[in-house]
């Protein structure tokens, strides 16, 4: 779904990302772990449209290196940013009307209806300000305006970032869950552990290049990733 | 000095006080989307009542018409002079773009003088807007009425843009985080381009108002109005849109009552707005109905 091929971003003189490759496939869950500063972000903002990169990126075979952030999102790409970014001064329905941007307005109601069923803590206050809203419930509410866009590919920046354990297992089951029905998932994580647990393939991120790829699972097994990201001695 | 007195000034004020709060409307929103002070948009006012002057007079249209079409004439030119002029500078320093703005204003205003002269012309009031009407002895000119009425028309309509159009929605959205509100989708530019269109319509209606009260027009004739309407946005909050219209009703009925219980002190009328923005920056720089900026507007 997602190719990347020598991807490079620049921020002035900083070379952030060095020409990194790595893959999407259908229906799988796919991660970016490292740790701060790695360049994580960097990537997802580079297939986003956010930043400029250098090199090749395939989103359902079209290239999309070079094409505005909002073509790409309407192309079927949903990046949930860092830090969740809901936008506080409108009600939660006003959030969800964004996401689903690209859509015409005979076909919101039934997007609603969905994103509601998912998380019904939004419908219960979906005429407040999402500045009223809890970091867990607006970790929630960047989800489901993501998907108000129905997505091909999701993208999740450090999804579990500030949240408590609890509300971060909560996160992370509606992401499994969400893979199961069908969804593709990019899923950047500083919790490296977590994230391993419901990929199914992953790449390790260090000072902007992939010095590990693997399956979860031997990943997850790897010595020095356990040494590195996981705190066992 | 009499209620009657008193009546009439106030309706006069309130008059004078929705012409500024509908050119403020621009400033606000502009501010709101791209935190520029957008020192062009009195001219835009300007030339928005030079458009109907000749779209009455050169091409003979009616009134309505040449309102209408100098209105759209407006906009477009807003979304020009944002296209070439402010566009290129988004992610430059912020004061670069202002200083544009500034250098903007100036072109506008000599460009006009070179080719209409500094001579005013005279702007022909259509027969609806002239006459009186009398209410229990108060002396009302129909325009002092028909000027509140159109700004809080076109307010209440800017609100339901604001509040209930995609469109609308998205520019709150861009008011707090321009970033997320390109990956929901939004294409931001156009949304800005929208931006300037309405403050540049808005302020296009208050220029033809403002010649149907004063009805003699020249290429200075938006600078004064115009800093007066960036008064009115920064006391009533600037980036908030009631805010800029209920600034406009405060600084014009202040001038109004001054003029006319301190016949003495007339000669300042020019300089209370400015006392009222000395005041706000140095007591309330959130303004009336501004709050903190990083929350977004509207």
């Amino acid at each position: 779904m997602l190719k990347v091929k020598d991807l490079n971003v620049y921020y002035g003189v900083i070379h952030a990302l060095k020409g990194i490759d790595f893959n999407v496939p259908e229906n799988k869950i796919v991660t970016l772990i490292g740790s701060n500063g790695a360049g994580k972000s960097s990537t997802l903002k580079a297939v986003a449209g956010l930043v400029k990169p250098k090199g090749k990126i395939s989103f359902l075979g079209h290239n999309i290196v070079g094409k505005r952030a909002y073509k790409i999102t309407k192309q079927g790409l949903a990046l949930v940013p860092e830090g969740r970014h809901v936008f506080v001064n409108l009600s939660i329905t006003e959030n969800l009307r964004m996401g689903a941007f690209g859509k015409k307005y005979s076909e919101l109601k039934p997007l609603y209806k969905k994103a509601f069923d998912m998380f019904p803590i939004l419908k219960e206050r979906a005429n407040q300000k999402a500045g009223t809203l809890s970091g867990g419930e607006q970790q929630m509410l960047a989800l489901a305006r993501a998907l108000m866009s129905e997505p091909s590919l999701l993208m999740l920046d450090e999804p579990s970032l500030g949240l408590a354990p609890k509300i971060v297992a909560e996160v992370f089951d509606i992401i499994k869950s969400l893979n199961r029905g069908g969804m593709t998932i990019l899923l950047v994580e500083q919790n490296a552990g977590l994230a391993l647990k419901i990929a199914d393939y992953a790449y390790v991120l260090e000072n902007g290049a992939i010095t590990l790829e693997g399956d979860a699972k031997s990943v997850l097994n790897n010595e020095q990733v356990r040494k590195s990201y996981l705190g066992e001695i | 000095m009499n209620i009657t007195i008193i009546l009439q000034q106030l309706v006069n004020g309130l008059s004078l006080g929705s012409l500024y709060g509908l050119i403020a409307i621009g400033y606000t929103m502009v501010y709101g989307v791209i935190r520029l002070i957008n020192f062009a948009h009195g001219d835009i006012m300007m030339v928005g009542t030079y458009f109907a002057l000749f779209a009455a007079t050169t091409f003979l249209l009616p009134w309505w018409a040449a309102f209408i079409v100098a209105i759209a004439l407006a906009a477009l030119l807003g979304v020009f002079i944002d296209k070439v002029a402010y566009k290129p500078l988004r992610n430059a320093s912020r004061i670069s773009s202002l200083i544009t703005a500034i250098g903007v204003s100036f072109l506008l205003e000599n460009l006009f003088l070179v080719l209409f002269g500094g001579v005013p012309r005279a702007f022909k009031i259509p027969q609806v807007f002239s006459g009186v009407v009398h209410l229990n002895g108060v002396i009302i000119p129909i325009i002092a009425l028909i000027t509140p009425i159109v700004a809080i028309v076109c307010l209440l309509l800017l609100m339901q843009i604001l509040q209930h159009t995609k469109y609308g929605i998205a520019m709150r959205a861009l008011s707090l985080d321009m970033e997320t509100t390109r990956i929901m989708g939004a294409n931001v530019d156009a949304i800005i381009a929208f931006v300037f269109a309405i403050g540049s319509a808005l302020a296009a209606i208050g220029g033809i108002f403002w010649a149907l009260r004063y009805p003699s027009i020249n290429p200075l004739m938006g600078i004064m109005p115009g800093l007066k309407a960036f008064a009115a946005a920064v006391l009533g909050g600037i980036g908030s849109v009631p805010g800029a219209a209920l600034g406009g009703f405060i600084i014009g009925i202040t001038e109004i009552l001054v003029v006319a219980f301190l016949p003495s002190l007339a000669g300042y009328k020019d300089a209370f707005a400015f006392l009222l923005l000395i005041f706000v920056l140095l007591f309330k720089p959130t303004g009336i109905m501004g709050e903190d900026l990083e929350k977004g507007r509207f």
